[in-house]
């Protein structure tokens, strides 16, 4: 292959491959090309694809957070916890997670750059922490309007139409009733965050940071304040998927988001290999989403068994992988040692 | 003539259209430093690679030991007999484990070894080793506790445990002091006298002086000079590889203006003297001295990245103690600090990106970047300060070292500084950009005052109004730059510093 062709495929083998495969499941898989079973993949990779945002922030700065499924899960439970136990309203419930979503963020940065612990250490043990903070006001249980709690009364709370609008509603477009408010709060959060990596100053000395800490802190960057705020952007987003997730399920179910971490972690990786990045970033995120969506939905109505699903999620993220750290590497015409 | 053990025969390497080595024709003979010599860029360090398996060459062959060499890979290279200390000493040794792990590290690659280290073997043969070389470190030490010339000696240690034909040395002294160098060159002798052919790489005359039976002058990726017949010519070996004569620089010391950054009493360490100094609008005041002598800690204190143990600072009459690098930014306090690859170098940005990196906020309106205004200006400095390169979006790996410095320089000359702090900008630069960079910071040194910190006496011979004489972070000796007594400076070098303690 030459170095120019090599070039074009590290750029935009990516984005064909998934226009081709939107084209084969269109062709071959009767009801694909419709609008609604495209909101029907967007409505499926919107919550992962709000989380992976988070992550890619905490990549950018050359970090990682791995709490930010147990961060969605808790903000589910928060949220069930504050409106049908606490009985308090939908506002109530949504502040408290973002807050408890900030504050997470907040534990993890200064554990990072305070206590020094390594990033994958750190948010590990906030994961375990949180997993297990979640279960014990309702002691293991999950929260649901009528059950009955510790002291034999009964939970007469329930979740507000509001927070359910969250979660349920859908806007006219096109279709009556076709867009659901958690994939247009998906979009608008990519753009915010596109624009923000990558267009802002505060985006950019986050990249220089990611590149080289050093660098970047001898420039007079505060590394130590930016790679904070990075990894509350995170614990923020990921709580807002823990919103939404509530808001669809309409009880606070323990045992939901058990996939949110890999999903979405796969999809910030997936996103390095669009349109030759080699490096995090918002766009390659949401089409890293949207890839593995597309691909899911496609082989479900063409049949393939539910079991196959992390199956073609792992050889997605290995070959996007590949195309990411040995294509590109090639083209420079490097050799490892 | 000594057996020729090395023999290079039309060596050829492209980088896609970057034809950077040219037919390169040359023997390295047994018991014999060859000295290298080449600009940045002149396609010394491809050299190096090919030779050590990290490339393979495009064209010509090269001969080891009368046989066929063309190394699979830098493993393979090593167990044939060529060994290479690379520039970055780091590269060479592993800082966590110990002494005797570090020596003895590449024979736990070799074929055949057992599963399980045996410790007191390990260290036995470690202590064998270290004897041969005249190392006396505990072999039980952590690498990561030695300092910078015992890490040095221990990648020689470990590259000479294997008795390899042909040594190759690649900028071995440029994080040395010259007693550490010193102990590297003794090194060099005995190695040579055992007959192991070595290859040389530097940029320093002293080094070159001290060390080189012949030089070999590379230009544009052909050899433009070989040099031995004794005495060397060391004129026509800088000119062979610069193409041009090498000019004196001509320095007209400028006086300098009102007082700009004053250090009252100010003790860089708890047991340091006290350092008094002015620094006046417009000049460039050069300090140098040995490695340890306190360069470095000074320029981190007026940059805010250390506390001094006493005295302060005044900026422009007022009191300044700049709490961390963006306070000291926003003062007009600017920094271009040493080791650019850890310090200041940004890879995954372009040109345009790397230089404007610290005034982000000066290129965006709302913090949104505003990415024409930050490349007018990045081309405009390119073209200031000379870097050669296809565009302000070339990615920043791309450039050879000097031109790198010179976007490294060039983005703390992009706003209008009070205090101007270079340390070490020379470093791995060649003659040319080093004079390019140096003509520029003096032709945009009014309005400012300028601190160049440099090892090298002839780098601050070449920048400075005034030089200052360090010596264990004390001002040993000052000069204004007209006539200097360079055996009194030296003196002050390497002296205790006590005849002038008070001068400063």
């Amino acid at each position: 292959m030459n170095s120019s062709a090599l070039d074009f495929a590290i750029k935009y083998g990516f984005l064909i491959l998934l226009g081709g495969l939107a084209l084969f499941f269109s062709l071959y898989a009767s009801g694909f090309a419709s609008p609604r079973s495209a909101v029907f993949v967007l409505q499926s990779v919107a919550i992962t694809g709000i989380l992976a945002l988070g992550v890619t922030c905490t990549l950018v700065v050359g970090g990682f957070d791995l709490s930010i499924g147990s961060v969605a899960t808790s903000a589910l439970m928060l949220s069930a916890y504050t409106m049908v136990i606490l009985e308090q309203s939908a506002f109530v419930a949504v502040a408290l997670c973002l807050l408890m979503g900030a504050l997470v963020g907040l534990v993890n940065g200064l554990l990072i750059v305070k206590m020094r612990v390594p990033d994958l250490l750190a948010t590990l043990g906030m994961m375990f922490l949180l997993i297990g903070l979640q279960r014990i006001p309702t002691q293991g249980n999950s929260i649901a309007t009528g059950m009955s709690l510790e002291d034999g009364s009964v939970a007469e709370g329930t979740f507000s139409a509001a927070f359910l609008w969250l979660g349920r509603h859908r806007f006219d477009l096109f279709l009556d009733r076709l867009m659901p408010v958690p994939v247009v709060v998906f979009l608008l959060i990519a753009v915010l965050i596109w624009l923000f990596l990558g267009y802002t100053r505060h985006g950019r000395l986050m990249y220089a940071i990611g590149s080289n800490e050093r660098a970047a802190g001898l420039v007079g960057t505060n590394v130590h304040r930016y790679k904070v705020v990075a990894y509350m952007i995170s614990g923020m987003l990921a709580s807002v998927g823990g919103i939404l997730l509530a808001a669809r399920l309409g009880r606070g179910d323990i045992a939901s988001g058990n996939n949110l971490l890999l999903d979405s972690v796969a999809a910030a990786l997936i996103g390095f290999a669009v349109l030759g990045a080699a490096r995090p970033n918002a766009f390659g995120t949401a089409a890293g989403a949207l890839f593995v969506g597309i691909l899911l939905q496609g082989l479900t109505m063409m049949n393939a068994p539910y079991y196959m699903q992390d199956f073609v999620k792992g050889a997605v993220l290995v070959a996007a992988l590949v195309f990411t750290f040995y294509l590109s590497s090639r083209r420079g015409g490097r050799r490892t040692a | 003539m000594q057996n020729v053990t090395c023999k290079l025969r039309g060596l050829e390497k492209s980088f896609g259209q970057n034809h950077v080595l040219k037919g390169i024709d040359l023997d390295l003979r047994s018991g014999e430093v060859t000295a290298l010599m080449g600009a940045n860029g002149a396609g010394k360090s491809t050299l190096v690679k090919v030779l050590c398996g990290y490339h393979f060459a495009d064209a010509g062959e090269i001969e080891l030991g009368g046989k066929p060499f063309s190394p699979a890979d830098a493993a393979d290279a090593i167990s044939k007999g060529v060994v290479t200390v690379h520039q970055s000493i780091d590269d060479g040794v592993i800082p966590d484990l110990d002494v005797a792990t570090n020596l003895t590290l590449d024979r736990l690659t070799e074929p055949g070894v057992g599963l399980f280290v045996n410790d007191r073997k390990l260290r036995n043969q470690a202590r064998k080793v270290a004897e041969s070389m005249g190392l006396t470190m505990d072999v039980r030490m952590r690498v990561a506790d030695l300092d910078v010339a015992d890490r040095q000696m221990i990648a020689i240690a470990r590259a000479m445990a294997r008795s390899p034909k042909l040594l190759i040395l690649d900028e071995p002294t440029s994080s040395l002091s010259s007693t550490e160098a010193e102990r590297l060159f003794e090194l060099i002798d005995r190695l040579r006298g055992e007959g192991v052919a070595i290859l040389y790489i530097s940029h320093r005359m002293s080094d070159i002086r001290r060390v080189a039976d012949r030089i070999i002058s590379m230009r544009d990726g052909a050899i433009s000079g070989v040099f031995e017949t004794e005495p060397l010519d060391y004129v026509g070996a800088v000119n062979a590889m610069l193409g041009h004569q090498m000019t004196e620089v001509d320095i007209d010391p400028v006086q300098g203006g009102e007082t700009v950054l004053r250090l009252d009493k100010l003790r860089l360490f708890a047991d340091s003297r006290d350092i008094n100094f002015e620094a006046r609008e417009g000049e460039v005041v050069a300090f140098t001295g040995l490695l340890g002598s306190g360069k470095t800690r000074l320029a981190e204190v007026i940059y805010g990245l250390a506390e001094p143990a006493g005295g302060h600072l005044d900026l422009d009459g007022k009191s300044y103690r700049p709490t961390d690098s963006g306070d000291a930014v926003s003062k007009g306090v600017f920094m271009s600090p040493k080791d650019r690859s850890i310090n200041a170098v940004v890879p995954d940005f372009d040109i345009a990106n790397n230089m404007t990196v610290p005034f982000l906020g000066a290129f965006s309106s709302l913090s949104f970047l505003n990415d024409k205004k930050q490349r007018t200006a990045a081309r405009d400095m390119i073209e200031k300060i000379g870097v050669v390169c296809q565009s302000d979006g070339d990615a920043i790996d791309t450039l050879s070292g000097g031109n790198q410095q010179k976007v490294m320089i060039g983005r703390w000359l992009l706003k209008a500084s009070r205090v101007l702090l270079l340390d070490e900008p020379f470093q791995g630069v060649d003659i040319g950009a080093r004079r390019d960079i140096g003509r520029y910071i003096r032709q945009t040194a009014k309005g400012r005052t300028t601190l160049v910190f440099v090892a090298e006496i002839d780098e601050a011979l070449e920048i400075a109004d005034r030089i200052v004489v360090l010596n264990e972070a004390a001002i040993a000796g000052e000069y204004i730059n007209q006539n200097v007594d360079l055996n009194s400076l030296v003196a002050d070098v390497s002296g205790p510093g006590e005849r002038l303690a008070l001068a400063g």
